[in-house]
């Protein structure tokens, strides 16, 4: 077994190659208030009252354990090894995010903090944020760069049903990077009474190690599941990566069973070369963004690019410091899957399976449906399912070109790599 | 401490004056008037000039730098260009020192040695590395000692007296006080609040105390030059070019700069009587 102790205090994943990632790389006015989550996640993380009240929530406001399911049917026409899919689609909400939202949420009650504000890419974690935030009557502000809204409406819609306030970001790219950006700066001018929600395993200390934490309940159910479902370990564990929290949740107690390969998939986009993709890890190379050291796609200058993908949750320069230490120290391993890859598995999925998974999840499955002839029938793959896809039908139905827009509300509105939707006709 | 920051406070400080520091972002709103832009802020009475690296994700920044920023980058502005223009100052300029304020990606994508070296080389006198707090900068802190460079640190309203201490130990140059919660050009300064923090700063803090972020004009200026030992002025400066033709920017930076130059000296020598 592995013996796996990170980041250390001071946030750091590391050494590795001379160098660490992770990190506090904030402004001084930023600083008060991480040394304040820092101390207060410290007092709470292996608080009992805290943690009960945590499994609480997510068994009975969330809806865990959630299952592991033997993906038989798409197991057999691909003749190969087992799938099985951990089912963070059926949370409550929709996906894997309101694990880390909850655990957040709590340690803002317990820090008297009454406003919350969040960023979001596909809208998954502004959807956990607002849902818990309805649920324990805090204020709740969501940053989402206006092409992800473009992307994204049902979501938004939710967001705002949800009493939340949904402010778009027009700088940058419009997408996940500039929402942080745009969630730094309310939180650097508001830090008094406002916590901030980072909705992945990245961000200055202590976000990376916090959210895996509350993440890694998805990893912990795994590991029980998996002996009572295959009787033993998979051979590999595979979920896709953006900012990577869904990935880290399931790989980290993974990390000391040394058996069982880790497989984060990104977004690859237009392909790996093209040049449009969100592969921070496989084309990208280690800088400081968001308070972190970390892969980062960026140019000579150390400007960061702007990034593509089919999935909104995905698109996003950079990646959890955490995943570049385990590409580094060769722990896990980092592929690439291109938009019309994952647009395959996401319509396989749905055919074989009766489940419509996340963009975001397709990826991971795409990955998996290409391992799985290759190896044997008595091999196990473990996908991480990580949210449910009803938010991107939009997407799929343009890029599929089928209009099955009916609503005023979405005429003539179209979605990022692909086609414009019909103008309806009068 | 390096030679001309160190010489521009210690005059200033002999004749009871405060330092008025400008903020631009080099390569905007054109890369190739910065150098002009420069001199004009020094003729209008400029101690020394903070000068931005453009960076695509400036965080700590509000809309008027940030939009700055994107101007100089659509022109490719990189920091090797940036070098240059002080390069280009120099010639002319051997005396006001020069400041780079900015994020640390550039400067590690530059490699920080080579950055220190070339730094130097080119005739910059501080730096000041927005997103590197004292704890994450340890190594580049000394390579930029040993090339003679300051590194330049912020203050803010949440910075505990350990803080300002942890700070205090290693800050070259001087120190510059954030006077507000929020990114740069933002909302109204409380001046008062102000006098209360300068003097416990002056407790864990050997060099001199700028304030910025807020000053706009004249009276805010005067105000806090009443308790710091600078001024720094950035939003309100690019706001006035970014209004003026093509042509006219170091003639626009020269008159703000001797709009508030002015009410300064008065108000210092006022003080001082």
């Amino acid at each position: 077994m592995l013996d796996y102790q990170q980041p250390d205090a001071r946030g750091h994943f590391g050494p590795v190659n001379g160098s660490y990632f992770g990190g506090t790389f904030v402004a001084e006015t930023l600083i008060h208030a991480l040394d304040e989550l820092k101390a207060t996640y410290a007092r709470y993380q292996h608080d009992a009252e805290f943690q009960r009240e945590f499994r609480h929530e997510l068994a009975h406001f969330v809806g865990r354990p959630s299952p592991v399911y033997h993906a038989a049917r798409l197991s057999r026409e691909l003749g190969g090894a087992q799938i099985h899919l951990k089912r963070e689609d059926l949370n409550h909400t929709g996906a894997h995010k309101v694990n880390n939202t909850i655990g957040q949420a709590l340690l803002a009650k317990r820090m008297g903090k009454p406003r919350i504000i969040a960023e979001t890419g596909a809208g998954q974690h502004g959807v956990a944020t607002a849902t818990i935030c309805a649920r324990y009557g805090l204020e709740c502000v969501v940053y989402m760069g206006s092409e992800d809204i473009k992307r994204q409406s049902p979501n938004v819609y939710r967001m705002k049903l949800l009493g939340a306030t949904v402010v778009p970001v027009d700088s940058g790219s419009k997408t996940l990077k500039d929402a942080l950006n745009e969630a730094l700066r309310d939180w650097v001018t508001n830090v008094e009474n406002t916590y901030y929600i980072i909705g992945t395993v990245a961000g200055p200390a202590p976000y990376p190690a916090m959210v895996r934490d509350f993440q890694s309940v998805i990893g912990e159910e795994c590991l029980t599941q998996m002996p009572t479902q295959i009787g033993r370990q998979p051979d590999a564990v595979l979920a896709c990566v953006g900012g990577g929290s869904n990935a880290m949740g399931i790989f980290y107690p993974y990390i000391p069973h040394e058996g069982t390969r880790l497989i984060g998939v990104e977004a690859a986009g237009e392909g790996l070369d093209s040049g449009k993709h969100s592969a921070s890890l496989t084309r990208g190379t280690p800088g400081v963004l968001h308070g972190n050291r970390t892969y980062l796609l960026q140019d000579r200058n150390g400007q960061i690019t702007e990034t593509h993908s089919i999935s909104a949750g995905l698109d996003y320069p950079g990646v959890g410091p955490e995943h570049a230490y385990l590409k580094d120290i060769g722990r896990a391993e980092y592929v690439g899957i291109t938009d019309t890859e994952a647009l395959e598995a996401f319509h396989r999925l749905c055919r074989t399976e009766g489940i419509i998974p996340a963009l975001e999840s397709s990826h991971a499955v795409a990955h998996a449906m290409k391992m799985a002839p290759t190896m044997r029938p008595d091999q196990h793959l473990l996908v991480n399912l990580s949210g449910r896809g009803d938010k991107d039908i939009g997407t799929v139905a343009d890029l599929s070109n089928a209009d099955f827009y009916c609503r005023p509300s979405c005429r003539g509105q179209s979605v990022k790599g692909g086609v414009s939707v019909v103008e309806m006709k009068s | 401490m390096n030679v001309r920051i160190a010489a521009v406070f210690e005059t200033l400080k002999a004749q009871g004056r405060q330092a008025l520091i400008p903020y631009v972002t080099a390569g905007d709103p054109s890369p190739a008037a910065t150098v002009d832009i420069l001199h004009g802020l020094v003729a209008g009475g400029a101690d020394i000039l903070e000068l931005g690296v453009p960076f695509s994700d400036p965080m700590a920044d509000g809309p008027v730098i940030q939009k700055a920023s994107e101007r100089a980058l659509a022109q490719g502005v990189g920091l090797d260009d940036v070098l240059g223009m002080v390069r280009d100052f120099r010639r002319d300029d051997a005396r006001t020192p020069v400041v780079l304020m900015g994020y640390a990606n550039p400067v590690e994508c530059y490699g920080v040695e080579a950055f220190a070296r070339d730094a130097a080389a080119a005739g910059v006198d501080g730096v000041l590395i927005v997103d590197y707090p004292p704890e994450e900068c340890e190594g580049f802190a000394a390579l930029l000692k040993a090339a003679g460079l300051d590194l330049i640190f912020l203050l803010a309203p949440t910075s505990t007296e350990a803080r300002m201490a942890t700070v205090g130990r290693i800050a070259g140059g001087y120190v510059y006080y954030v006077s507000l919660k929020g990114v740069t050009g933002a909302g109204h300064l409380d001046t008062d609040e102000v006098a209360r923090v300068i003097p416990r700063i002056r407790q864990h803090v050997q060099v001199p105390v700028g304030v910025g972020f807020g000053i706009r004009d004249a009276t805010s200026a005067v105000a806090v030059a009443g308790v710091s030992d600078a001024v720094v002025i950035g939003s309100k400066l690019i706001q006035l070019m970014e209004a003026a033709p093509a042509g006219t920017w170091a003639t626009v930076a020269r008159d703000f700069m001797a709009s508030i130059r002015g009410p300064l000296d008065a108000a210092s020598a006022a003080r001082r009587l």
